[in-house]
């Protein structure tokens, strides 16, 4: 186990704006099952990228095994014993296993030879697999076999695993884990990359932990607990909350036990969800990505209706309603993802303008649409939220990130919401445009509306936010207030750990 | 070396001369394909473009014909494209047509001989409804059990050809027809006839009912709220749905649409210039107004005129076949040659070429 087999020194890569690895320095030995930890954005992909030869390095220098290491495409790397395994699958579902596995090899053996080879292989570390079966028909758990045993046939020294076990039941997590820490036994070093604390813990010998592209520091996760891990991985330089939980108004929105299946193979199931907004209030809901934000703002927003006593607004059951009924109440929604789903990447600003406009600024008279007042409406909200873009009828996709985010915000905002639900408000957007959407979302609270801001921006959520909660594979926890919250308490709530705890806190 | 670049807006120039692009390059291509034939390339050309409308001799016969061919096309083209918009697929207006016609034709002669006025109108509505129901089928399919509707609709249209079989050998043959399969003739049913509204024009009611079908489906388009959600979730379903869309309703409302438009074109069809309704009556429409629908850029005043050069090159083909012994199949090729073309001269509208030099490493 000290055999060093890959030394990473001084990795840099920038891209335009942003540093993705600032000097990144760490070292796997063979045999090791390493962690690379950190939340989204932190670099993480970046780095193992240029590992596997997909990204070239800035500056900076590798060697495996002794030698310098600079793989100029994955090729040269995999030739090198480096294996990686995607977070998404690259499998043909038409063909089978075997051919799936061929098509991936340089000089493929003869269909009978592999066949042959993928059945001992899955045998020996432990992960069924008929070489025969269609992709099509197999399981996500099953796709990542296939995926495990590409690799594995190459014999890898290295191999890399990004966020394997965000498609797998627990049960199929069990048996990854288990053909891990065979391969470590025999000597492969795995570098594995997750935020799922105890799932470190569980698995890995040494863990690096990045925040905004450095490396921030090195542990053995065994000896650390989840809550140090997640303030490792926060950092301890979170903003004093800025907001006093004062005098709110009634409660306007409820959620009663809404539990909402996942739309999606990959989605996060709610389960029994549980809160009150205010008027007035601001509540930030936190959480790593993947943990059910999205299907929160569906049932919201009404996009996933659900029984009507599980959301109340007004006291008034609305769970049931579609979109646009809710909007006719006053309930507004700004999804994270605003290029196909908060707008049409394709239409212009105006068209744009009418997605979600149409009810409450009265857009549309018996089934026409009104476009001067669309292109009216536009125009305000490009004025008011210093939308920079040459005019109402540009595409939307041809927008700059935060420039569109002001627009997706600001036709909210402007639509006067009783409530507004805003899944990662300012992600990807410059700071500039970052701090004068918060501080559209606090104007909006402090006219007297309820607002739910889900990030997964810490700093922000204690910036803006009256009471902070967290959601957690799809539990949220109680509301806490953000002002007074620690550091420690928030890792703990992100953890989904002992809820009594926290609130004893 | 040729790099593709996406543009980041797509351009409004070259999406109007692509078209244009693509009936030159396929003017070409045929050409190289006629010439390789030993047919003389520019001659063919002009049998199929020109001579339609312009040969002193064959003018007076198949002028007329370019709006009796157009008619339907367009009007089941219109149909097609507010669910091709809205990513709905549905490949079987063919059967559609044909339902349309014979749902059509049994009431018109379930009426024999009543010479009332309200005969045509009746038989417009059957149509229509036979269209409409054909096109429910894979709709509801869709809808309930998430069936992939283009094959559903596309083996309908099988169903709805041994249906027309067996309608014209069966149910709704000529009883004086001497044991001739086919329907009684429309043409010497005065009140369940479609005649020629204008002589010599080719003018019929199917052809006016195409041209209302484009102003209503503009007008619907550009300033109706249906309009815009089918482009809206066309172009970004998930969008659609934030923005209140009920995707099951856009999926039953377009096929509605598609089977209306052509059930009515096939009753249009079978009581004018099909006259009767025979075994053979299907002649493909259905499929050809897919082509239509793509040609005119799924946009109801395109549409006009790709189903108008559609129809020529119906015409002309039939022309060149009949004086210059061009075998079908050519024809067909030529008339693929477009929409191909059409098809591929489409990335210059998403993208620009440029040309650029071997990156040094």
């Amino acid at each position: 186990m000290t055999d060093r087999l890959l030394t990473i020194d001084g990795l840099t890569k920038a891209y335009p704006g942003v540093i993705a690895n600032d000097k990144v320095s760490f070292g796997i030995d063979a045999g090791e099952v390493h962690a690379l930890l950190g939340e989204n954005g932190a670099g993480k992909s970046t780095l193992v990228k240029m590992i596997y030869g997909l990204v070239r390095p800035d500056a900076g220098a590798m060697t495996l095994m002794g030698d310098a290491f600079a793989p100029p495409e994955p090729r040269i790397a995999r030739a090198a014993g480096v294996a990686m395994v995607f977070q998404h699958f690259s499998l043909f579902e038409a063909l089978t296993v075997a051919e799936n596995i061929s098509l991936g090899m340089e000089n493929p053996p003869k269909h009978r030879e592999l066949s042959d080879r993928i059945t001992k292989v899955s045998h020996d570390y432990g992960l069924p697999l008929d070489p025969e079966r269609l992709v099509g028909d197999l399981s996500a758990g099953e796709r990542q076999r296939v995926e495990i045993i590409r690799c594995l046939l190459q014999d890898p020294k290295l191999l890399i695993m990004d966020e394997p076990t965000s498609v797998l039941t627990p049960q199929e997590v069990e048996v990854l884990f288990h053909t891990l820490r065979q391969l470590s036994s025999e000597g492969t070093a795995i570098l594995y990359i997750s935020h799922k604390l105890e799932e470190i813990r569980d698995i890995c010998d040494s863990a690096t932990i990045l925040r905004h592209g450095v490396v921030v520091d090195t542990c053995n996760p065994r000896e650390k607990s989840a809550r140090e891990l997640a303030e490792m991985m926060v950092g301890s330089a979170l903003h004093e909350p800025l907001r006093d939980a004062g005098a709110l108004g009634e409660v306007v929105l409820e959620v009663n036990a809404l539990s909402v299946p996942s739309a999606t193979q990959f989605g996060t199931s709610l389960k029994s969800v549980n809160m009150a907004v205010r008027a007035g209030e601001i509540l930030g809901i936190g959480g790593v990505a993947g943990n059910g934000q999205d299907e929160l703002l569906a049932a919201l927003s009404g996009e996933a209706p659900s029984t009507p006593e599980t959301v109340r607004f007004d006291d008034a059951p609305v769970g049931h309603l579609g979109p646009n009924a809710r909007r006719e109440l006053g309930i507004l929604a700004a999804p994270e993802e605003r290029l196909g789903h908060a707008a049409a990447p394709d239409m212009s600003l105006t068209e744009n303008a009418l997605l979600t406009g149409a009810i409450r600024k009265n857009l549309v008279k018996k089934g026409f649409v009104n476009w001067t007042a669309t292109r009216t409406f536009a125009k305000q909200v490009i004025k008011e939220f210093d939308v920079r873009t040459p005019g109402a009828s540009t595409a939307a996709r041809a927008l700059s990130g935060g420039n569109l985010q002001k627009f997706v915000i600001g036709r909210e905002v402007l639509q006067n919401p009783r409530v507004l639900v805003v899944n990662q408000p300012t992600w990807g957007v410059d700071a500039s445009a970052a701090a004068q959407i918060r501080q559209s979302l606090m104007d909006l609270a402090a006219g007297g509306a309820a607002v739910i801001v889900i990030s997964q921006d810490l700093d922000e959520l204690m910036e803006v936010s009256d009471n902070f909660c967290a959601l957690n594979e799809g539990h949220l926890t109680r509301p806490h207030p953000a002002k007074g919250l620690t550091v420690e308490d928030i890792g703990l709530m992100l953890g989904g750990m002992d809820e009594e705890e926290t609130a004893d806190v | 070396m040729f790099r593709l670049e996406k543009r980041p807006v797509p351009s409004k120039a070259w999406t109007l001369a692509t078209p244009i692009l693509a009936v030159l390059a396929t003017m070409i291509a045929g050409g190289i394909m006629f010439a390789v034939l030993g047919n003389d390339p520019v001659v063919a050309i002009r049998t199929i473009f020109w001579d339609p409308l312009f040969s002193e001799q064959f003018a007076a016969y198949s002028r007329p014909q370019l709006l009796v061919k157009a008619g339907p096309l367009i009007l089941i083209a219109i149909g097609l494209s507010l669910g091709f918009r809205a990513g709905i697929w549905n490949i079987g207006a063919e059967g559609q047509y044909i339902m349309g016609a014979i749902a059509g034709a049994a009431v018109g002669l379930a009426f024999y001989p009543a010479s009332g006025w309200y005969v045509f109108p009746l038989m417009v509505i059957a149509g229509a409804a036979g269209g409409f129901l054909w096109a429910m089928i894979p709709a509801i399919l869709r809808t309930r059990f998430n069936t992939n509707e283009i094959l559903v609709s596309l083996l309908l249209v099988y169903v709805a050809e041994h249906i027309l079989s067996a309608m014209s050998f069966g149910l709704l043959r000529n009883p004086e027809g001497h044991g001739f399969p086919g329907s009684r003739s429309f043409s010497e049913f005065a009140a369940a006839s479609n005649p020629e509204l204008i002589a010599g024009s080719g003018m019929h009611w199917g052809v006016v009912a195409a041209f209302i079908a484009v102003i209503y489906a503009y007008v619907l388009l550009t300033r109706h709220l249906i309009g815009y959600q089918i482009t809206l979730a066309g172009q970004s379903p998930r969008a659609a749905r934030f923005g209140g869309v009920n995707p099951n309703a856009l999926i039953v409302l377009c096929f509605a649409f598609a089977g209306v438009l052509a059930g009515a074109a096939g009753l249009f069809e079978v009581t004018g210039p099909a006259k009767q309704l025979t075994e053979n009556f299907g002649q493909g429409y259905g499929y050809t107004a897919i082509i239509v629908a793509f040609l005119g850029r799924l946009h109801p005043v395109g549409i006009l005129l790709a189903g108008l050069l559609m129809a020529l090159t119906y015409i002309g083909g039939d022309l060149a076949q009949l004086m210059l012994g061009l075998p079908a199949p050519a024809i067909q090729a030529f008339q693929g040659m477009l929409l191909f073309f059409l098809l591929a001269m489409d990335v210059l509208s998403n993208f620009r070429i440029r040309l650029k030099k071997k990156e040094t490493v």
